[in-house]
């Protein structure tokens, strides 16, 4: 199920996104990102890994436009980019949506089928509902 | 992201790269969730029930090998439909169907799994959509997920929570 509602993304945007966030080193990037720009070094420092490692997962988020770098020729700041997020989230959200209003419906109508039930399903042993139900 | 309804958490995972898995809660009886799933009218009353749009057929025949054939109608005379087979039916356990749609919105047929556990009177509804291949699964879920897709929610629920308190 789920035919509607989201032709607007860009599929190859949002597959960029979710590769680059599949990583938890990268995760960690970004988190650390959210709190300021830092240069290469300094992302480095909290990791057990290389610079040289740090900078392929940099590029990995600088392609899915995840982060961007300032102008500092020398340190070469990176800092974190919102919108691709924003747009991940977006969608997730719509997927999410989607199933929050069917299952929002279905949550009604079982409320309706509650009430509407034999009053001997009200007794909450689940002997009596064993039974019950093979009486059916 | 975690929206709390009477019935409980929304959750959605992607168990494999082929799959898709809803999970959520009810407060209500398996019984009653089986019904809601397997007579048409019930069933019409909540699934596809969106905005601008109504049944036009509601056609199921609930036991193994039986087939099933809904169409929905929408604005400006489009429509939505799909069809497929009931593969096992155990009554307020499971639901394995086949699902293929008309519109043909992704590649080849899926199989839908509908399990429902009950405990104190409340059910636990997981819904795994199996696709025929990654790329199917993928363009349902509009995201060429790549591994990332696996955590999916929880790692952007995370990801978020942490820069918000950053």
């Amino acid at each position: 199920m789920q035919p509607l509602g989201y032709g607007n993304l860009s599929a190859a945007r949002l597959d960029a996104t979710f590769a680059a966030l599949a990583d938890p080193t990268r995760r960690a990037i970004l988190a650390r990102l959210a709190s300021g720009e830092a240069s290469v070094r300094e992302l480095a420092e909290p990791f057990t890994m290389s610079q040289a490692a740090i900078s392929k997962h940099l590029k990995v988020l600088e392609r899915a436009g995840l982060i961007s770098h300032g102008r500092d020729a020398q340190r070469r700041p990176r800092k974190l980019e919102a919108a691709p997020l924003a747009e991940a989230n977006e969608w997730l959200e719509r997927y999410r949506q989607f199933w929050e209003e069917t299952y929002g419906r279905l949550d009604l109508l079982l409320d309706e089928m509650k009430q509407t039930a034999k009053p001997r399903t009200s007794g909450r042993r689940a002997t009596a509902k064993r039974k019950g139900r093979r009486e059916r | 992201m975690t929206t709390t309804k009477a019935g409980g958490a929304l959750q959605i995972t992607t168990p494999s790269d082929r799959e898709v898995r809803i999970t959520r809660g009810f407060d209500a009886p398996r019984q009653l969730v089986w019904d809601a799933y397997t007579r048409p009218e019930l069933l019409k009353r909540w699934l596809g029930a969106m905005p601008g749009w109504s049944w036009a057929v509601c056609e199921m025949d609930v036991r193994p090998g039986g087939r099933y054939r809904w169409v929905w109608s929408g604005p400006e005379g489009a429509e939505l439909a799909l069809g497929g087979e009931y593969k096992e039916v155990v009554p307020i356990e499971r639901l394995v169907t086949t699902e293929k749609w008309d519109q043909a919105w992704y590649p080849g047929e899926a199989v839908g799994t509908v399990e429902l556990t009950e405990r104190n009177g409340r059910t636990t509804l997981v819904t795994t959509l199996r696709y025929e291949s990654k790329a199917a699964r993928d363009v349902v879920l509009q995201s060429p997920a790549t591994e990332g897709m696996g955590a999916g929610f929880n790692v952007l629920d995370a990801l978020l929570a942490s820069i918000a308190t950053a």
